[in-house]
């Protein structure tokens, strides 16, 4: 994985409210992360806490209103997608980012044929002809494990089953060949085995075309086996980041530490009792001002009521985590720091 | 698939299903005529002990949850016989069955969906209490609170709506309507995949705790193969409305025999980056046959790795690994025959 390289989109501060009738919802609050060229950023988090609302964001995908972006630069190829009018924008999406959404039945349109979909992308920002199109369209299902796709061109999306809808997707996502592929729980509709085809596909496209990977999930055995980074989100926040064998062996967060023990094994011993997490996440209302796990959390002392923990560094280079115990952690212990 | 124990248990199963069999007949053209079915559960059969938990694994549209929904007759079978408690349930009339409900219950995947928005939770969980049993007010009361207090539920929700609560919090209501006149024998119908991860186990806790304090017999349906691992004491793999592989948990994750449950349990990915990159899984090609057009022999015939000329030709027997372990499947015809039956048409208990 090459560290030093620049980061091919760089996310900072990123701030997004919805208004709704019964108030503000602070989806996500002051967000930063960073995606390198050829790098798989796997990005956890239950349902509500701002994952996927981060990444729509990037692209201005959510409605507005409800949804207002309030604050924050997103820089790709030395612009800021939070400013470029929308006819630059629209140059990026699809393009330059691709989109994998979760429900390939929803993200397809019932009405026209794969082929029309697939060719769409090209024919707009690729300027291909109606010929060109279609080759490069018959190249990309192939690419993507589909039988015979000259004649699957001319199917609808209701004629391919769940697996195979999701490798059409991918198939438009990866059309223009796109630097950035945000991919929004691409597995989670599906069956374990065709989730197992579906990561065995991602895993050789990487190979194959090396583009950088934000793969947003709440299964932290899929992470386990295809990041190389993961971000964790509590709340709209980032709680802890850091590379994968880092955050998986030695996580620094209550939170991903308890979201850890809480996911029983196929493998391995077999607990008598879960460990749960108590409670449920909050709703934000309102900027945090505080740690928004510590009514959740096992460690929470009174300090963790008055401040908002930020991104600490902590050990390796590259992880962290969010919270006041990794003070008292790091001093502890300074011999362990680069060790 | 007939589940012949060795006799040692003294007690007999609560729940016995014999060669269950739920048809959806399909019509087509202008008269609507009948023209096949879709053999969404074909030709089952499993035992389930008083107390004991069965898990009921296997892919979407593999016919799981049809048999939790036929063995509580909420279809109308197509073939076989289900006895609950002593009580032949695939065939009596509307009245007895009417009587019989209470013993069986159910836990809907969807709280959302399974709880009427429009009445409060203390009516939800009374509704059952009023259908069934005569009590007085105070009673009927009572009853609703200790339910409440049962699941977790502070008793003040009572007077609440479903849409005020949490995904879990909806679950737990669902959890006490189905806990109401005292069943022996749930069916939980994918009860937590609807949950998030960290709200799951407290529902997988709650249900195990439960079990333990009224002596209750779970059917646990659900795709989710570690929480299965967790939850069950007896796994039954489904794929395409057969059972392929049925045995005690240790057993079937520690060494799984049909090369469809290989595969299944070989596609799990695990929450450790140092054992996943070397896990190899087995990859299935291609997606599951219609359970409309099912293929010729072994169902898995069209996907399975280890594929031989006999499965494309001939369905395959259930064999017997003791224990009550069966494999339906062609590589182990030769090995162990001990009670192998010649088809699958004809078994009978």
């Amino acid at each position: 994985m090459p560290d030093t390289a620049m980061p091919i989109l760089d996310v900072n501060g990123l701030k997004t409210v919805f208004r709704t009738r019964g108030g503000e919802v602070h989806a996500v609050n002051s967000v930063d992360f960073h995606l390198r060229p050829g790098e798989l950023l796997g990005v956890v988090g239950e349902s509500g806490s701002g994952k996927s609302v981060t990444m729509m964001s990037l692209l201005r995908l959510l409605p507005s209103p409800p949804a207002e972006m309030r604050n924050g630069t997103v820089m790709f190829d030395g612009q800021d997608l939070l400013k470029i009018s929308p006819e630059e924008l629209r140059k990026v999406r699809g393009s330059k980012i691709g989109f994998i959404f979760q429900d390939p039945m929803t993200s397809l349109n019932p009405v026209y044929t794969v082929g029309f979909q697939l060719a769409e992308p090209l024919r707009a920002h690729l300027g291909m002809s109606k010929a060109q199109a279609r080759d490069r369209s018959v190249e990309l299902l192939k690419l993507v494990g589909i039988p015979d796709p000259e004649r699957r061109l001319k199917d609808f999306p209701h004629q391919f089953s769940g697996g195979m809808r999701q490798r059409v997707m991918i198939a438009i996502a990866l059309a223009c060949d796109p630097q950035v592929l945000i991919a929004d729980e691409p597995t989670t509709a599906l069956d374990v085995t065709i989730q197992a085809q579906i990561i065995e596909l991602v895993k050789d496209l990487r190979r194959k075309l090396g583009m950088a990977i934000i793969w947003i999930t709440h299964d932290l055995g899929v992470i386990a086996g295809i990041a190389d980074r993961v971000m964790v989100m509590y709340a709209g926040q980032v709680v802890e980041e850091g590379p994968v064998n880092e955050i998986f062996r030695d996580p620094q967060h209550p939170y991903t530490q308890a979201l850890l023990k809480t996911v029983p094994a196929v493998r391995g011993p077999r607990a008598e009792r879960l460990q749960v997490i108590e409670g449920q996440p909050p709703i934000m209302h309102e900027t945090p001002d505080a740690c928004s796990f510590r009514n959740r959390c096992q460690y929470a002392f009174d300090r963790c009521a008055r401040e908002n923990p930020a991104l600490e560094p902590v050990h390796v280079p590259g992880h962290r985590a969010a919270c006041f115990l990794l003070d008292t952690a790091s001093t502890k212990e300074p011999e362990t720091v680069h060790g | 698939m007939a589940d012949v124990r060795n006799g040692t248990e003294a007690q007999a199963p609560l729940v016995k299903v014999r060669d269950l069999k739920m048809y959806f007949p399909i019509h087509a053209g202008l008269f609507r005529t009948h023209v096949g079915d879709i053999k969404a559960v074909d030709g089952i059969s499993f035992d389930i002990m008083p107390g004991e938990t069965l898990g009921l694994v296997g892919e979407s549209g593999c016919g799981k949850s049809t048999v939790g929904r036929s063995i509580l007759r909420l279809y109308d079978v197509t073939g076989g016989t289900v006895e609950i408690n002593g009580f032949e349930i695939a065939h009596v009339d509307r009245d007895s069955l009417r009587s019989k409900r209470p013993m069986m219950q159910m836990i809907f995947q969807d709280p959302q969906a399974s709880l009427n928005p429009r009445m409060t939770v203390a009516s939800i969980i009374g509704e059952p209490l009023d259908e069934h049993m005569k009590l007085s007010a105070d009673e009927r009361l009572a009853r609703i609170y200790e339910l409440m207090d049962w699941v977790g539920l502070n008793r003040e929700f009572a007077k609440r709506y479903p849409h005020e609560f949490s995904g879990g919090q909806r679950q737990r209501i669902g959890i006490a309507r189905a806990l109401a006149l005292n069943p022996k024998f749930i069916v939980c119908d994918e009860p937590i995949a609807a949950l998030d991860v960290s709200i799951q186990a407290q529902v997988v806790n709650l249900l195990e705790e439960l079990q333990g304090r009224l002596n209750l017999t779970y059917l646990f349906i659900s795709h989710d193969l570690s929480m299965v691992r967790h939850i069950a004491d007896r796994v039954a793999v489904m794929y395409l409305g057969r059972i392929v592989e049925i045995a005690s948990r240790e057993k079937l994750f520690a060494e799984p025999l049909h090369p469809y449950t290989q595969a299944l349990l070989s596609a799990v990915p695990e929450p450790d980056p140092e054992s996943e990159r070397n896990r190899k899984p087995i990859v299935l090609q291609g997606d599951v046959p219609s359970p409309a057009n099912p293929p010729k022999g072994c169902n898995f015939s069209t996907r399975c790795p280890k594929v031989m000329d006999i499965c494309k030709l001939q369905e395959p027997g259930v064999f017997e690994f003791g224990e009550g372990r069966q494999v339906a499947c062609h590589l182990y015809s030769e090995s162990m025959t001990t009670t192998a039956e010649p088809t699958a048409g004809e078994r009978t208990n």
